[in-house]
């Protein structure tokens, strides 16, 4: 394995106390936006973070190559990037190659190389069953094996941007005015128990799944391990990365519907256990007994993305905060809700979910529910 | 802005920074300002913080976290909702809020009021703590999410479940987790396994209404509401079962 600490803490900080910012919005009827409001409404929580470390993730910015697997890859080298593309040209074939668009910018010092390729793996790997394992797999080998590289993402359609900087200093730097996307979300970071560099920033993402978080995961050594399991290794040097891979193990491999993943991740307490329906009980107790180790023990807010869904989830005490705004087809997610009243000040509606409890905002369905109802539903299948 | 006028003074917040917003509010009471309205409120944070004159603020937009943190006197009046920690160890004066505050509302509150029209998050009153003539009160329209009242050491809170129907139970979980002062009163009903082991449940006592009509009154007054439809469903009372739950826990 390669040496993993690539150190950019200008603060030489140990440890900070922690309190990052979320922010995150979707069109439910798909119709892309620019981020433009995004990055003001992300800016406003500046006092959140420490500019050690500013990301977003973008859904629908590439239209042209929506078919293609889009990865973005972080170089620390250019002999990493050698041994790398090699292996790209190897595993893929390469329809388009670019760096990532970026400014020189104040505040962003040192950056490293990144580089954007679309990559079609139809010849590789006909059969669409098998396909995302096949990147999937590709991803580890990259981010394990080869120097000097780390996949920021490599969904369709979907980007992560991400560095060591206020997010908006991250977006200034990367020209996010200049996309279009149907979901945003973004994240500015206030690192808590590792180093801030390019890689630890968020989103954390694997194929099109990304995730930002407020808070730490203290399970992170089992859930770590748990992971390996599956062929899922953790790289990034931040307790968020294991939640990317959990998602993508329970919803894409394991078909759990959304709002039973987001049961296995906060499960109920053994108190509201005891009190539920038998059949409820049943499926709360064999959640637990299954995914005992997969479970997301500490405080967090997150927000999970994929191709059109957009979900925040807290943990069950809510330790970190998530406020929901509605205004038309858009849902917007925040750590504070003044950050949604800059960019849409007349809301229909503004409230705070309770903890644990998943607030899913999807395409098309322009509404949003909560756990109970689909639970339900799946109770009733059996 | 208008110094002369001593009466009422504008800001208008949009795009200030939380300091430069609380240099320019010191510098308002200082030269003697006693009505001060401030517009695009938009995150910044601390508003209030400190002050110590009996000024009246009131806010247009949404405020940052731990609004009127440590203040010491004036009324502050927000139209719109708060976000967390409002009230933060306030120890004098007044904050109405005319929507709903996030979590740890009125957290560490050894004095002063707290009025808020709809409902609140997580935690609220956490740790309100009284000591002879300081007691610090928390009236909460809607209600409230889990812990709230959460090692309440003191002060009064007060949950009206205006938004409940008839006999719906209050939601929140966990009500007066390691309670050990103070006094909750809640309109309408809760069940024994939402509350923290520490609290007793209780019917309302004469000297009780003592406490509650005037703050009732007082919350109808800033909100426009009945007092009598307020008054006629149920009230109960959650009071801590010992003064020193844990008292035998480290001693042998």
């Amino acid at each position: 394995m390669k040496n993993l600490r690539h150190i950019n803490n200008s603060f030489n900080d140990d440890k900070v106390i922690d309190a990052c910012s979320i922010f995150g919005a979707m069109n439910t009827s798909g119709k892309r936006f620019s981020g433009t409001g995004v990055i003001k409404a992300i800016a406003n929580m500046h006092d959140r973070g420490n500019g050690l470390g500013g990301g977003f993730a973008v859904y629908g910015l590439y239209p042209e190559y929506k078919d293609l697997y889009a990865f973005h890859i972080m170089y620390l080298s250019a002999e990493g990037r050698n041994e790398t593309e090699s292996y790209l040209k190897e595993c893929f074939d390469i329809i388009h190659r670019e760096d990532v668009p970026s400014r020189k910018t104040a505040k962003i010092s040192n950056p490293p190389v990144i580089i954007r390729y679309f990559l079609d793996i139809e010849k590789r790997q006909p059969d669409a069953s098998l396909q995302d394992d096949y990147v999937l797999n590709a991803i580890m080998h990259i981010n394990t094996t080869r120097k000097d590289s780390f996949v920021f993402s490599g969904g369709k359609d979907m980007a992560v941007f991400k560095g060591v900087g206020y997010p908006e200093e991250i977006a200034e730097f990367f020209c996010l005015e200049q996309y279009e996307g149907y979901i945003w979300t973004s994240h500015g970071r206030f690192p808590t128990n590792t180093q801030a560099w390019w890689g630890g920033a968020h989103p954390f993402s694997i194929l099109d799944w990304t995730v930002v978080h407020n808070g730490e995961i203290s399970s992170y050594g089992i859930n770590k391990r748990y992971l390996e399991g599956y062929g899922y290794h953790c790289t990034m040097q931040t307790d968020t990365e294991v939640i990317a891979y959990a998602v993508d193990l329970l919803m894409r491999k394991h078909k759990l519907p959304l709002e039973i993943m987001a049961k296995v991740l906060a499960p109920p307490f053994w108190s509201d256990i005891e009190r539920m329906p038998e059949k409820e009980q049943e499926l709360a107790l064999a959640l637990r007994q299954v995914y005992g180790s997969i479970m997301l023990n500490g405080p967090f807010a997150i927000l999970v993305a994929h191709h059109g869904e957009l979900i925040g989830l807290t943990d069950r005490i809510r330790l970190r905060p998530l406020t929901i705004g509605e205004k038309d087809d858009m849902v917007y997610y925040s750590s504070e809700e003044s950050a949604i009243r800059l960019i849409s000040p007349q809301l229909d509606k503004a409230w705070t979910p309770m903890g644990g409890e998943p607030v899913i905002a999807r395409v098309k369905q322009n509404e949003l529910r909560t756990t109970e109802s689909k639970v339900e539903a799946a109770l009733s299948r059996r | 802005m208008k110094i002369d006028d001593m009466t009422a003074v504008k800001i208008d917040a949009c795009g200030i920074y939380y300091r430069e917003l609380n240099e320019k509010l010191r510098q308002l009471i200082t030269n003697g300002v006693e009505n001060i309205e401030i517009e695009n409120v938009c995150g910044q944070r601390y508003i209030g913080t400190d002050l110590d004159s009996r000024v009246n603020i009131e806010i247009h937009g949404t405020p940052g976290n731990d609004l009127a943190a440590f203040m010491n006197g004036p009324t502050v009046t927000v139209h719109g909702n708060a976000q967390d920690g409002c009230g933060n160890t306030m120890n004098e004066g007044k904050i109405v809020v005319h929507g709903h505050a996030g979590d740890i509302t009125g957290l560490s509150a050894r004095g002063g009021k707290i009025f808020i029209k709809e409902g609140v998050g997580y935690r609220a009153g956490i740790h309100m703590k009284e000591y002879e003539g300081k007691k610090p009160v928390l009236v909460i329209g809607n209600t409230a999410q889990d812990f709230a009242g959460e090692y309440m050491a003191g002060g009064i809170m007060i949950l009206l479940g205006l938004n409940l129907a008839e006999g719906e139970k209050h939601p929140g979980k966990f009500l007066g987790t390691g309670m050990h002062g103070g006094v909750i009163y809640l309109r309408g009903t809760v069940e024994d396994y939402q509350l923290g082991k520490e609290v007793g449940i209780a019917e309302l006592e004469q000297k009780d209404y003592q406490i509650l009509n005037p703050l009732i009154a007082e919350f109808c007054e800033h909100f426009d509401y009945d007092n009598e439809m307020i008054m006629n469903r149920n009230f109960l009372k959650l009071y801590p079962r010992y003064l020193r739950p844990y008292g035998r826990l480290y001693a042998y």
